[in-house]
């Protein structure tokens, strides 16, 4: 075996393997937490609501790239590119053909699983940080793409698309924010739901069996290439689907919006929330909004260098992100009841 | 008991009088959300991080031009208080910055914030909002827009404004020459070249070749060897630094010297005419409108005293070279003008309202004679520039300042 090789199994192994009973929270704890999301929006302002909104959106994005990385154990830096293809969906068919909003979303979907699977394909004979290169070429090409000459007339190019915010339906007497708050609770809940099921699923543990030794698990039968373009048509779709909120959230695309710091700041969510453990997705989201508005506020001309600190922090502290808090929270509460 | 009268008399007279003189008075003082008798808050986006982090020096020259006017005593006794936010060049960040301006802080606007996409992903909100957005720092034409978007407007003069300076130019100094147009195919290269064809109107077919390039390009040297086969004798360079001293070379190599005008965005002496070569560079044309502060010209002018002083005192760490201060101070001032013309009537209404009728106003930065004009339909407060060719080592100016509005 070549050094490289070596480098590349070793890679392998960075996504440890997580059961996957711990990849979700108890019944109780993720009750509260509905609750809390619920309730929340009646007390503050409407601006809180947006970040809350867009906390939902970037969460569900991590979420995604929770289910490739944590589930299938495939790195992507390129989630940027099918946030990208779900926003310009959403806003091209909103905008040019009038279609209500609520439909862009699985149409949204549909087109980045079929662009996320298509990528998949090639993307099979790559691994660990092969792979991480080959997506991060996709998240470099996607905003140049976005400016061509020919789809311009569709995507405005550098100026643009602006995306017209829906008003709360059967006149229901919230505002537009609120509404959309909620509209994005339920989309999120639903796609929280349905991958918890499908890492639960004969799917689920096909995409862990390839994690955890991808030569045992095609000893055992489970067809790898499908398995593993499946994790990416997944994870494209629900980060399009991502895509296709915050273009309603944000009410604009350009080809700015999504360059590779995006596709970062997501890998980076992932990382913070706990890689393989999905409620860590929010808490991951919350660390890429409001960690780098902190560090605004601690230093304007250094924030960038603050932000740095705060991560190492949190990487050297809480190697396992989110997951190593609660879990640690966990044995607390466990140990106080015994006294 | 007439005295009783008398008096009851007199106190309704003073009443009467004193409501009639305080009435005015009292609804003279109009404020908006952000506006106070001891205080105007401002808002402001920047990219003090990311790819754009550069022009940050443009907000911090304005943070410290607002220091100079508190220290000074504010405007009519209000203190400003100038909140900028970093949105790091991402227009959804601008987005989330500017809700937290208008909804958090309670700005009464916002003001000079920077880029073209950043600021076109706020534009609808603020006009919904209604809150003004004011001096954009972007020179897409697109803020010079009142009926669709009355609450916006932009300050320097856009890409559009100087492509009809060069061609006015170009008709009155060769109106029998042929022009080959080199431009970066995208919304800085198109909105140029809709300024330079709207700029020549029925001359438009004095353009010989239009050639476009992408900024994927490594290099663009096939493209002027194409410009010189047209036979163009003018070459209109709408390029970014990178491409425009590329240009300058190739053309040099190749031997073809036409009349060579490059765009303001590339006048640079230290980041394309040296690195392009000054010998091959003598003689190429741009316009500017403000003065440049490395130029030692200026060093008796007064002011740039005002502006040099204004350096050492409140922006000590500011690079008075860096053209973004100059820009940022002559700005900052502009905002300053309107406030002090809105007196007491703090209202949102009320700023654009000034804001769109500024008479002839010189900040200290800009070149003599340039003015600042606004009206009801006129959202583009910069229009006038001046040519400038290049000579040794510098730009030397020369000529009128010349007017892009059309029919001038």
């Amino acid at each position: 075996m070549s050094a490289a090789e070596e480098v590349v199994a070793e890679g392998h192994q960075a996504v440890e393997a997580v059961p996957k009973r711990a990849m979700t929270l108890g019944t109780g704890t993720s009750l509260v937490v509905l609750a809390a999301l619920i309730i929340m929006p009646v007390f503050v302002k409407n601006f809180i609501i947006f970040q809350m909104t867009m906390l939902l959106i970037y969460g569900l994005a991590v979420l995604a790239l929770n289910i490739l990385t944590g589930g299938s154990g495939q790195f992507s830096l390129g989630q940027s590119a099918f946030y990208a293809v779900g926003a310009y969906t959403t806003a091209v068919l909103m905008e040019h053909f009038n279609v209500n909003y609520a439909l862009t979303l699985p149409i949204a979907g549909v087109v980045c699983f079929g662009f996320g699977f298509l990528f998949g394909q090639p993307a099979l004979r790559l691994s660990g940080v092969y792979l991480a290169l080959a997506t991060f070429a996709l998240a470099t090409a996607m905003p140049q793409l976005l400016k061509l000459n020919f789809l311009e007339h569709w995507t405005g190019g550098v100026q643009g698309l602006v995306v017209t915010k829906p008003d709360a339906p059967f006149g229901l007497p919230m505002s537009q924010d609120m509404w959309l708050y909620y509209f994005s609770l339920a989309v999120v809940l639903a796609i929280y739901i349905f991958s918890v099921n499908l890492l639960r699923s004969r799917s689920g543990r096909a995409f862990m069996a390839i994690r955890d030794n991808e030569i045992a698990a095609s000893a055992m039968g489970v067809d790898v290439a499908l398995y593993k373009t499946l994790a990416f048509g997944v994870s494209a779709a629900i980060t399009g689907i991502a895509g296709s909120l915050g273009a309603i959230a944000v009410q604009f695309v350009a080809p700015d919006s999504y360059t590779i710091t995006l596709a970062i700041s997501l890998f980076l969510g992932m990382v913070v929330g706990g890689v393989g453990w999905l409620p860590g997705s929010i808490v991951g989201a919350a660390f890429i909004i409001f960690v780098p508005n902190m560090a605004e506020g601690i230093s304007k001309g250094l924030s960038g260098a603050v932000f740095g600190v705060l991560l190492f922090l949190v990487i050297y502290l809480v190697p396992h992100g989110a997951r190593q808090i609660a879990i640690l929270g966990q044995q607390l509460v466990g140990r106080l009841r015994k006294n | 008991m007439t005295a009783v009268r008398f008096q009851v008399a007199a106190l309704w007279a003073a009443f009467v009088l004193c409501t009639a003189m305080g009435g005015p008075a009292l609804a003279q003082k109009k404020y908006d959300s952000g506006a106070s008798d001891t205080e105007i808050k401002i808002g402001n986006i920047m990219p003090y991080s990311g790819p754009a982090s550069a022009y940050a020096a443009i907000g911090k020259a304005e943070e410290a031009y607002f220091n100079k006017i508190n220290a000074e005593g504010g405007i009519g006794g209000r203190k400003i208080k100038f909140i900028s936010y970093d949105d790091g060049y991402s227009p959804p960040k601008t987005v989330e910055q500017a809700r937290k301006l208008v909804e958090s802080d309670g700005v009464l606007l916002i003001f000079g914030s920077l880029g073209t996409s950043t600021n076109g992903a706020i534009r609808k909100y603020m006009n919904e909002k209604k809150v003004p957005q004011l001096f954009v720092a972007s020179g897409a034409s697109k803020w010079n827009d009142p009926k669709q978007y009355p609450w916006t407007m932009g300050w320097q003069p856009s890409y559009a404004s100087e492509a009809r300076i060069y061609a006015k130019y170009v008709m009155t100094e060769k109106p029998d020459g042929k022009i080959g147009v080199l431009y970066q195919n995208d919304d800085f290269g198109k909105d140029y070249l809709k300024g330079l064809k709207d700029g020549l109107g029925p001359k438009a077919s004095m353009i010989v070749l239009e050639d476009g390039y992408d900024t994927s390009e490594p290099a663009i040297d096939e493209h002027v060897v194409k410009l010189k086969a047209s036979g163009a004798d003018i070459l209109i360079s709408i390029t970014t630094p990178k491409f425009a001293a590329q240009a300058i070379k190739k053309a040099a190599e190749i031997n073809w010297h036409p009349v060579h005008i490059i765009s303001n965005v590339s006048a640079s002496v230290g980041g394309v005419l040296e690195p392009a070569g000054l010998e091959i560079s003598q003689g190429i044309l741009s316009a500017t409108y403000s003065k440049d502060g490395s130029d030692p010209q200026w060093n008796a002018d007064d002011g740039m005293k005002k502006f040099y002083n204004f350096v050492a005192q409140y922006d000590p760490k500011a690079n008075k070279l860096d053209a973004g201060v100059a820009f940022g101070y002559a700005a900052a001032q502009t905002m300053v003008k309107v406030l002090q013309m809105c007196g007491d009537d703090l209202t949102r209404d009320n700023v654009m309202k000034q804001a769109a009728s500024l008479k002839d106003f010189e900040p200290d930065t800009l070149l003599p004679g340039i003015k600042i004009n606004t009206a009801a339909d006129n959202f583009a407060p910069i229009e006038q520039l001046q040519m400038m060719r290049f000579k040794g080592r510098k730009w030397e100016l020369f000529g009128d300042i010349i007017s892009s509005e059309i029919g001038h």
